[in-house]
């Protein structure tokens, strides 16, 4: 088994908001290509990669999804040299003051990326209401350490923010950084794009790097009424259990990766993974997921004529703050799930798909 | 006297060095050795005395060589601040309190470093996804974070100090880091030290525990019984658009406008004499400086100035943003100019600076 420790670092160090993943997509275009047969780009910017199964043709597929795209934030306007930013995703604006980001400025005609922080103006900057309480988004600013003149030239409104938050291995075999959610699935993705170089299988597999997760699920969506795939799973992160996050809703970080269960996701696939995952003694959980996923599955399953979809999920702490945490084995114990399942695919699977009632 | 003790402070690329080795180094208040090691190493081969004393203060003369020398104490604080562990909820979570005057509102989401060996962690805090827009309107209270070095370990205990992860980073005329204040009024005092001129006895206190109390100062003055006491520290600049679009007013201090003389802070009305000393040598040399607004906040000349029979001090601060933060900004040009400024002070005091009429 390869360490995809190195490739989830160089992830996390390449920019990629929601409809502005170019970046990433080359970085992971690049990871991909021997690993496949071809490879192609969606109209809305989704990495399409093809790995040929061994059955005759016409084969069934299965598309695998997992969204590259990350939250972050966009400059609205500049004053006396500060930025004002909005958020692209959801964003907790509480985590924000004292954080590093990197400003992808184009305004010199072409992009710089600029080191900066995001500040909280003392009270009396403030207006009266904000008190004690925390500062709200649009108070908040961007300082680049650059003069006002200097900040006008070479900044624009519209350009992008990203954390900058430098991937750094924890304890226990963890990594903590920013858009772990969901490079860590992308990552999960590679891992069984390398286990199936040397696994047969009958079905042709769909590799996806999909885009606007966060924000519209459009990239999934497209992707899938493109492809037309007979069977689609949506590999995200989800909620890891830890400090301030102890309920239902989360998962014990580094014991596995959880398997969705709920309208999103079909009965018969969720069983089948999750027989494999006991059979294969891997560790996994069961995520409950009582209405919307919150996942590409949302998107992908009423693609077209609708697709029996599946989610799979890797439990993750402080979602979308600069220093979320993931178990990098729970990364391959992922891959290597996603890999058992489509080398197991019969060629008649479809028609095994039942509804158990 | 050594030809040394003649030459003028210039700030190049080894005292940039310094000043990012400084920043880098993790010494919260009560645990400053990472920076004391670094101050003894750079004192001692321009120092005639050298002295740690019993809260751990470097204590450093370099004696003069004229007739009528002051004494001038100079201080400049080597703790900054940040937290320490308290409780060890299991599995690589630990409890922690602040050190120093934090605001609770900028520690979530932040890479810490934890103990001697820098154990990387982080404060994380609740997925959006899980909280309610009500619970949005509230800040996260101390009590609710916790410091996160990964699961399984036991690396890290109850006791340990730790601060933001931040390193030391230049940008065009800036510099960014988590400990400007003090570290940028200690490696301008150890050049003042490499650099101080023959006519005067420079009492150089490299103190501690400024950030709890001015407590390492309180005692320092006492050691040194100095003539007049200068204490080097940065101030907060305020100099941020207001949410309204009025003028803002209550800036403290601007980024860019020189080194900033104090008049009059919660701890201290700086002497007079002191002050227009300062400001007459700054216009004299043509070096830019500011004087900080009237107002709140302190320096370790709170402690000085009361100490002993009473001894004349002012504060001398680079203006800084975001101070107690993650992430402080400063302008090159400001430290230079108060290295300078400072220097050329040294240079002009004779004991008929405090037989001036304090008008």
């Amino acid at each position: 088994m390869t360490d995809i420790l190195p490739f989830l670092k160089t992830m996390l160090a390449v920019p990629g908001l929601s409809a502005y993943e170019g970046p990433i997509l080359q970085v992971i275009q690049d990871k991909w290509t021997p690993l496949v047969d071809q490879v192609s780009v969606s109209r809305l910017g989704s990495l399409h990669a093809l790995k040929h199964g061994t059955g005759k043709t016409p084969r069934p597929s299965i598309m695998i999804a997992t969204h590259m795209d990350a939250i972050g934030m966009m400059v609205t306007s500049i004053k006396d040299g500060f930025l004002h930013v909005t958020n692209i995703g959801g964003v907790d604006a509480r985590v924000l003051p004292g954080t590093q980001v990197l400003v992808h400025a184009t305004g010199s005609n072409r992009t710089e990326d600029l080191p900066g922080v995001v500040v909280q103006p003392s009270a009396k900057q403030l207006p009266p209401s904000v008190g004690d309480g925390p500062v709200p988004l649009d108070q908040l600013l961007v300082d680049v350490g650059l003069l006002p003149g200097q900040v006008v030239q070479r900044v624009q409104v519209g350009d992008l923010v990203s954390y900058a938050s430098e991937p750094t291995e924890l304890a226990g075999d963890t990594i903590s950084g920013h858009s772990l959610d969901n490079r860590a699935s992308v990552a999960a993705l590679t891992v069984a794009l390398e286990e199936l170089q040397s696994k047969s299988h009958v079905w042709d597999v769909w590799a996806v790097a999909t885009t606007q997760e966060e924000i519209t699920l459009g990239g999934a969506l497209t992707s899938a009424f493109g492809l037309r795939p007979d069977l689609a799973v949506a590999v995200d992160v989800t909620h890891a259990r830890g400090p301030g996050a102890m309920d239902w809703l989360t998962h014990p970080l580094g014991k596995g990766p959880c398997l969705g269960f709920g309208p999103n996701i079909h009965p018969y696939l969720f069983k089948r993974f999750s027989e494999l995952a006991d059979r294969l003694e891997i560790p996994n959980e069961t995520e409950v997921m009582p209405r919307m996923s919150g996942t590409d599955a949302a998107g992908m399953q009423v693609a077209a004529e609708g697709i029996p979809t599946m989610v799979v999920s890797i439990p993750l702490r402080y979602m979308h703050t600069p220093v979320e945490v993931v178990a990098v084995k729970d990364i391959h114990r992922t891959g290597r799930l996603l890999a058992e399942f489509i080398a197991g695919l019969e060629p008649d699977f479809i028609s095994r798909i039942t509804w158990d009632e | 006297m050594n030809k040394m003790a003649e030459k003028t402070p210039t700030i190049g690329t080894a005292q940039i060095k310094l000043l990012e080795k400084l920043c880098n180094a993790c010494s919260v208040s009560g645990d400053e050795g990472e920076v004391r090691r670094i101050v003894l190493k750079e004192v001692k081969p321009f120092a005639d005395e050298v002295q740690v004393d019993a809260l751990g203060n470097v204590l450093v003369t370099k004696k003069g060589s004229g007739r009528n020398r002051l004494r001038v104490m100079l201080d400049a604080h080597m703790d900054e601040v940040g937290f320490m562990i308290v409780a060890d909820d299991g599995d690589g979570i630990y409890r922690f309190e602040t050190v120093g005057g934090l605001d609770v509102r900028q520690l979530a989401g932040k890479p810490v470093l934890v103990g001697r060996n820098k154990i990387p962690g982080v404060i994380g805090a609740r997925a959006i996804h899980l909280t309610t827009e009500e619970e949005r309107r509230k800040k996260i209270l101390l009590d609710q974070l916790r410091i996160d070095i990964g699961p399984g370990s036991a690396k890290v205990k109850v006791g340990d100090r730790a601060t933001f992860a931040t390193r030391f980073k230049r940008v065009g005329p800036s510099i960014l880091s988590k400990a400007i204040d003090d570290r940028i009024g200690v490696v301008t005092l150890i050049e003042l030290v490499k650099s101080a001129p023959g006519n005067v006895d420079l009492c150089a206190a490299f103190s501690v525990q400024e950030e709890i109390g001015l407590r390492g100062a309180k005692v320092a003055a006492h050691h040194f019984n100095p003539d007049l006491a200068i204490a080097l520290d940065a101030t907060p600049a305020n100099d941020l658009p207001s949410f309204d679009g009025s003028e803002n007013v209550a800036y403290n201090t601007k980024l860019g406008s020189g080194p900033a003389i104090y008049t009059v802070d919660a701890g201290t009305l700086s002497d007079p004499r002191l002050i227009r000393f300062l400001a007459e040598t700054a216009e004299a040399a043509g070096i830019p400086y500011q004087l900080r607004q009237p107002g709140s906040g302190g320096t370790d000349a709170g402690a000085i100035h009361r100490q002993l029979a009473g001894i004349p001090a002012v504060s001398v601060s680079v203006p800084h943003r975001y101070t107690h933060t993650a992430v402080s900004i400063s302008r090159m040009d400001d430290w230079k100019h108060t290295l300078a400024l400072i220097h050329a002070g040294l240079k002009m005091m004779t004991p008929d600076l405090l037989s001036d009429d304090r008008k």
